[in-house]
């Protein structure tokens, strides 16, 4: 048994290091926010007189209410339509194809290891023929498509592993397949519908490819695209760029503390899965 | 939540019986209409575009005038142009430390735990392990920077132990900016592994362990023998992960070093980008682009291979 104590006192130690590798490029970025403007400080050195007013004045400065609404509306625009959707059609090939339209789900995992770069210049004249450049559609509609291999697949999965019997009770009962999805499946699919909102809420929050080719505003972009902006006007005063980019990453690190369980399972699912 | 990998997969479950209904004209129509709004979205938004890029991959463009038939020129820039070759390579390097540093420090805490993480302590390490996952890549790229600026964390731990003489400004060093690169990508993927890693090896049956012991294998022999192969499926996952993420990185080099200093962390998504909007080559950038999807999945596809559940 000596052994297994040793091993769990390692097993502490190897993770409190992993878990302070984790935190410390948060705190240094904490205490160079908190550096007088303009200044040059170092890496992890708690000010004397911390300025919390950086904090103000990057909020002013990155606009963060506005930017806070555009990732707000774009993730409103993403993620309900995206789940619907690739609910419907995770339980349409799961239940209501044969063997034979095994194809059609292998059209749509093959989008699942495709890089977005893969598709990002002709998606540019794409958007900009349907005359959505730089707008907020321009990030909601190819997000939408783009989030189809993932959703779908994890839909699929999910209503795979529902019993036969139960949408043939609701078959039985006179239901159409349009009732027994709504009043049968769906409710069923709550936890996987759950998971698969939580990540596509957080890669939409995160998207930065999309809104640094197609939009130009950052007050039209999500966050993450915003602070690509911020980064750019704001690099060299380190003070402010620390104090904007950990107000920027705020509110997802809050949702994540909040449904901190189901962030993790998620993660670890989608991981799993995609 | 109950779903467990080997029953994610595929068709072998499906050929359980099909309802009376299942294979009727009609449940077809409905079958088609319950699909048919996400095939729209993933056929305007990824099926099109794909097919566009293969057009425009064998054409000369500017983007603007007029586009010229180029044949498979394209391709052989690709394969042949130096520069092009040391970006696909910058890629595969990053690999190297986007996923073995994750999958290596996540194997050593799995093996050296090998049990639930139960308690507060175990919330705690969910909840900072998984932060990196759940900021943007951005964010991290900012922050690093910040490490590995001349000011950063990085150079003053080093002055702290003695070795100022090694301090200096990694993003901007010829030798040593992709590595640091690369340690920003194992940064952010290190979570993720350890977790998943430490959750598989508790579904490892313990007795096979105790077996182990009883005869007398030594500690090594217990982890090339039992452990590794008991977490096949979650080191599959990981190396998959991690490799996409490597292979189709743009965030964090557009963040940390646009690329630079030179091209040497240059990766072919953003080059992608620089082709097709600064140089306004849309078929070299678009060759690019078909090479970089066939590179992610012919790399993804052994560790598919190996890796899956052979039942």
């Amino acid at each position: 048994m000596k052994s297994a104590t040793k091993n769990t006192f390692l097993a502490r130690a190897l993770i409190v290091l992993l878990m302070a590798i984790t935190l410390l490029p948060f705190l240094s970025m904490l205490s160079a926010a908190l550096a007088p403007q303009g200044s040059y400080p170092n890496g992890l050195q708690w000010p004397t007189d911390p300025q919390w007013g950086n904090f103000i004045k990057a909020f002013e400065v990155a606009k963060m209410d506005q930017l806070l609404l555009s990732s707000g509306l774009i993730v409103l625009g993403v993620v309900p339509l995206s789940v619907l959707v690739a609910t419907m059609a995770g339980y349409g090939l799961a239940k209501l194809t044969s063997d034979k339209y095994k194809w059609l789900y292998l059209i749509f995992v093959f989008g699942l290891t495709l890089p977005f770069e893969a598709v990002i210049t002709p998606l540019y004249y794409e958007v900009r023929a349907m005359g959505l450049l730089n707008t907020r559609f321009a990030i909601i509609l190819p997000l939408i498509g783009l989030y189809m291999p993932f959703g779908v697949y994890w839909m699929r999965a999910h209503f795979l592993n529902v019993p036969q019997e139960i949408g043939e009770a609701a078959q039985i009962d006179g239901a159409t397949r349009w009732t027994e999805f709504w009043y049968v499946q769906v409710p069923l699919a709550r936890p996987a519908i759950m998971s698969l909102t939580i990540l596509l809420f957080l890669w939409t929050w995160n998207q930065f490819l999309l809104p640094v080719v197609l939009v130009q505003d950052p007050m039209q972009r999500t966050m993450a695209g915003a602070l690509g902006a911020f980064q750019g006007q704001w690099g060299t005063d380190i003070p402010l760029l620390c104090a904007g980019s950990l107000l920027i990453l705020t509110p997802t690190v809050i949702i994540f503390l909040i449904f901190q369980r189901q962030f993790v399972a998620a993660l670890m699912q989608g991981a799993v899965k995609g | 939540m109950t779903e467990t990998p080997s029953s994610v997969p595929d068709a072998k479950q499906n050929k359980k019986r099909l309802p009376p209904s299942r294979g009727s004209r009609k449940t077809r129509l409905t079958a088609w209409l319950f699909i048919a709004p996400a095939f729209l979205a993933y056929a305007t938004f990824v099926l099109v575009p794909l097919g566009m890029s293969l057009y425009y991959s064998f054409l000369r463009w500017d983007g603007i005038g007029e586009a010229r038939f180029h044949g498979l020129t394209n391709y052989t820039t690709v394969l042949t142009d130096s520069d092009l070759l040391q970006i696909i390579g910058n890629a595969f390097q990053l690999v190297l430390y986007f996923t073995l540093i994750p999958v290596g420090l996540g194997l050593a805490v799995a093996s050296a735990i090998r049990g639930q993480m139960n308690g507060r302590f175990g919330m705690a390490t969910r909840t900072i392990l998984f932060l990196p996952q759940v900021i943007p890549l951005v964010a991290a790229g900012i922050a690093w920077s910040w490490m590995f600026a001349s000011t950063g964390l990085v150079n003053q731990a080093l002055k702290a132990v003695g070795l100022s003489s090694w301090a200096k400004g990694w993003l901007g060093d010829f030798v040593w900016a992709l590595p640091a690169v690369g340690i920003i990508g194992a940064w952010v993927l290190l979570g993720l592994c350890t977790m998943l890693l430490v959750t598989g090896i508790t579904k490892i049956d313990a007795s096979l362990y105790e077996a182990a012991r009883l005869d007398g294998a030594r500690p090594w022999h217990e982890f090339r023998y039992i452990t590794l192969p008991g977490l096949r499926q979650e080191i599959g996952v990981c190396i998959t992960v991690t490799v996409i993420a490597a292979l189709a990185s743009f965030d964090i080099v557009y963040i940390s070093t646009q690329g630079g200093p030179g091209i040497t962390t240059t990766v072919p998504g953003l080059e992608i980008y620089r082709l097709a909007f600064a140089h306004r080559q849309v078929g070299l950038a678009s060759a690019l682009a078909i090479v970089l999807m066939v590179l992610v999945l012919v790399s993804i596809a052994p560790v598919q291979w190996f890796t899956r559940d052979k039942k």
